[in-house]
């Protein structure tokens, strides 16, 4: 754990405890049999923004609490242990984007309502199934025009932020916008969104707000990404000690526990390089990108082995929708395409590094 | 937030020790030194000193700063943690290097200003602190390796000394030291408190040493005989039977020692980038990459795991600071450190293709011929200093709580 100031400390407890005892994975299980059109708790991300996670990252002149990324992080991870299913990181990194790029007119029409939760907004950068692809969506004469596949919290979010051909670009989910939901395995919210003529507005920037952005974006995905991981892995930890066979706690047996402590090694190679994902975005730095690209490549391994891990050390329960691996599993591929897979990530850092 | 400059921020104190570190170093460390520290000296052996090389250990060794921490009254530097730091900033700074080291100052020293009797100190702890004497562990057997509380070899009482007979292996330079710290067993009634803490003398009679060949054909390892060896009592370390808790506790400054604190990774990993040698190997693409697309994906695997590796290190030392406790993240730093080291070796070795297997002789870069030993004897990082499977055994029984039976 990163050293925290006495205000994050408080944040990350206060976080841990509302997810233990308001949002439980029961919740998730609740609100998936359930399937709301959100496809999330709107009572929660009320409560949410009630404890002003919503602005974490919006100054308090406008209506936010400022709090910076790690302490965005230290949610985020609080609800990925717990698969808490929330727009609050879709929104987040939406904030980001209008906190870079946005005019003084743009901050203070939309960041208010943001912090405020009463407003859901959430990226909308890539058109196919994989990230990083070409964009054809366009804008001419202040009308967007466009398809995006797979807009995390698309079927809910009024306000999108829009990757076009020429920028990033500030668009209201009413006029011109069609959502049609898109079900993944996760059973989270991503929508196909169809721009026709929809009324748009350019956040100052080019290319390289759409990679500030998407960096940030990645970063705050790997923080869900190592709660889940650390909740994974604890849950499979305590079912070898309790699971008994052939007279004996699997726990015992030394070809798991070396397993365990593989997993536990990559755990805490994955914190250090999330921790320092979130302290590269809070110390402004423009160029992030290895940072994020560290973060992303190493989240998306990690998770990937505990996951897994986590399935096959349960054995045949593990297999069973009754149970919860099957959450973490599913929800963990869905995070690993999201904002680029190991491989893009690997090979944006060589780039970066100059071979 | 608090990040690191904030907690590294020197107070003014640090700031005046920080001006006399620097102006110390000024007089007393030659330039023309910079650069030639003997990292390898461990498995090559000592190498003779030149003048300026003896001047530079003498004048570290008056001041203690080669064991910064220790106490002032052995001949230590009696400095705090955060001066220490900053005399390291300030060594880094003027190319110095610590002509100070060996098994006495990363294990032996602290164990013994643990556990060692006042006279014990007084004779020992101030000839490390100037380099004066070079140590030895005497604690693997051949029957006792990683189940180090098997060992044999026996230590008789006689009233006042004992006689040691036995066998001990991979004593790491043992044909280069002076005196050996060792396990022995003083009970044979009982395994872990029949043990007991003893040193002698290498020159001692019935003390033989037989230097072992290692795949990379270097000898840093012997067997060691012990024939009737007379031992004073007085040479003994804590109680009769003790032995197996101050051995441990040495266990664990060796760990830390090889786990490597920052500076220490530092050094491990400094070498020319993968990717730079990789170019001129194999090539590059039109577009300037790595030419061999697979290894260009390998070399930023290892390169992104190095960088986590090194912002744990850095994680853990932070946490440290802040008193949050012992970081868990420490018990993974052997078996990381070891992984990453091992895979730059094998990933050179493969980068340069026939030209990285050389042995020896003509036609090979001097470098290459270095990293084939290097490879060769890096294997032994996951097995000495406690195995990785014996490192993994520690992290699921002690933090993961995984030794549950009914």
């Amino acid at each position: 754990m990163a050293v925290l100031t006495e205000e994050q400390t408080m944040l990350r407890d206060m976080a841990h405890e509302w997810a233990d005892n308001e949002s439980p994975v029961t919740a998730f299980r609740k609100m998936r049999n359930g399937a709301p059109a959100s496809f999330y708790d709107p009572e929660a991300w009320t409560a949410q923004a009630g404890m002003g996670w919503a602005g974490i990252l919006v100054p308090e002149e406008q209506g936010g609490v400022g709090m910076g990324y790690l302490s965005l992080g230290l949610v985020l991870e609080q609800l990925g242990r717990n698969l808490a299913a929330t727009p609050l990181a879709a929104t987040a990194t939406a904030t980001a984007a209008i906190l870079i790029g946005g005019s003084d007119a743009q901050k203070a029409a939309w960041l208010p309502r943001i912090a405020s939760g009463e407003v859901v907004a959430t990226l909308a950068i890539d058109e196919g199934p994989r990230f990083g692809g070409a964009i054809a969506a366009a804008v001419t004469g202040g009308k967007l025009s466009g398809t995006k596949q797979f807009v995390a919290e698309g079927d809910s979010a009024q306000l999108f932020i829009v990757a076009a051909t020429d920028g990033l670009y500030l668009v209201e989910g009413d006029a011109g916008v069609t959502r049609a939901p898109r079900k993944l395995a996760d059973s989270r919210s991503h929508a196909q969104v169809v721009f026709d003529n929809a009324p748009a507005d350019r956040l100052e920037g080019g290319e390289d707000l759409l990679t500030q952005v998407t960096d940030r974006a990645a970063i705050g995905t790997a923080a869900e990404m190592l709660g889940m991981a650390e909740a994974a892995f604890a849950q499979t930890n305590d079912y070898l000690k309790t699971r008994v066979q052939f007279g004996q706690v699997l726990a015992s047996f030394q070809a798991l526990q070396h397993r365990m402590a593989k997993m536990f090694t990559e755990l805490e190679l994955m914190r250090s390089a999330v921790e320092a994902g979130l302290e590269a975005a809070d110390s402004g730095r423009a160029n992030i990108s290895q940072e994020a690209s560290l973060a992303k490549a190493v989240a998306n391994e990690t998770l990937h082995l505990v996951s897994r891990e986590m399935i096959q050390l349960h054995g045949g329960i593990g297999m069973t929708d009754e149970h919860d691996a099957g959450f973490y599993l599913k929800r963990a591929r869905v995070l690993e395409q999201m904002w680029g897979n190991a491989a893009w990530h690997r090979d944006r850092f060589a780039r970066l590094n100059g071979y | 937030m608090a990040t690191a400059p904030e907690i590294d921020a020197p107070l003014n104190a640090l700031d005046d020790f920080r001006t006399q570190a620097r102006d110390w170093l000024a007089a007393n460390f030659p330039p023309s030194l910079k650069g030639r520290d003997n990292a390898m000296s461990a498995v090559e052996g000592p190498t003779e000193e030149d003048a300026e090389q003896r001047a530079w250990r003498e004048a570290m060794g008056e001041k203690g700063w080669g064991v910064p921490t220790w106490p002032k009254e052995y001949g230590g530097g009696g400095l705090s943690r955060a001066e220490a730091r900053v005399l390291q900033e300030e060594m880094t700074r003027a190319g110095a290097w610590n002509p100070i080291g060996g098994m006495g100052v990363m294990m032996f020293g602290p164990t013994l200003l643990e556990y060692g009797s006042e006279e014990q100190k007084r004779e020992h702890i101030p000839a490390i602190a100037r380099g004066e004497v070079r140590w030895c562990q005497g604690y693997s057997e051949p029957g006792a390796g990683s189940d180090l509380a098997s060992l044999q070899c026996f230590a008789e009482d006689h009233g006042d000394h004992y006689i040691v007979n036995g066998q001990k292996t991979w004593t790491s330079g043992g044909q280069w030291a002076d005196k050996c710290f060792m396990l022995v067993r003083t009970d044979k009634s009982k395994k872990h408190e029949g043990i007991t803490f003893l040193l002698c003398d290498m020159d001692t009679p019935g003390v033989e040493v037989k230097p072992i060949q290692l795949i990379s054909g270097s000898s840093p390892f012997c067997e060691t005989f012990f024939t009737d060896v007379k031992v004073p009592k007085s040479n003994r370390v804590g109680r009769e039977g003790e032995g197996w808790t101050i051995g441990k506790r040495l266990l664990q400054h060796e760990r830390n020692s090889l786990s490597g604190g920052g500076s220490a990774a530092g050094r491990m990993f400094a070498g020319t980038p993968l990717a730079q040698i990789a170019k001129k190997y194999v090539g590059v693409d039109s577009e300037g990459r790595i030419a061999d697309a697979d290894l260009r994906t390998r070399i930023a695997r290892h390169e992104m795991d190095l960088r986590s590796f090194m912002l744990t290190l850095r994680r853990a030392s932070l946490e440290a600071k802040s008193n949050q406790g012992p970081s868990a993240a420490t018990s993974i730093m052997k078996n990381v450190g070891a992984r990453i080291m091992q895979e730059r070796s094998e990933l050179l070795i493969e980068i340069r293709g026939m030209a990285g297997l050389g042995w020896e002789g003509e036609g090979f870069e001097e470098d290459a011929l270095k990293d084939v030993r290097h490879w060769l004897f890096g294997k032994a990082v996951s097995i000495y200093g406690g195995s990785t499977e014996i490192q993994n055994n520690v992290i699921a029984k002690r933090i993961l709580g995984m030794l549950d039976h009914q």
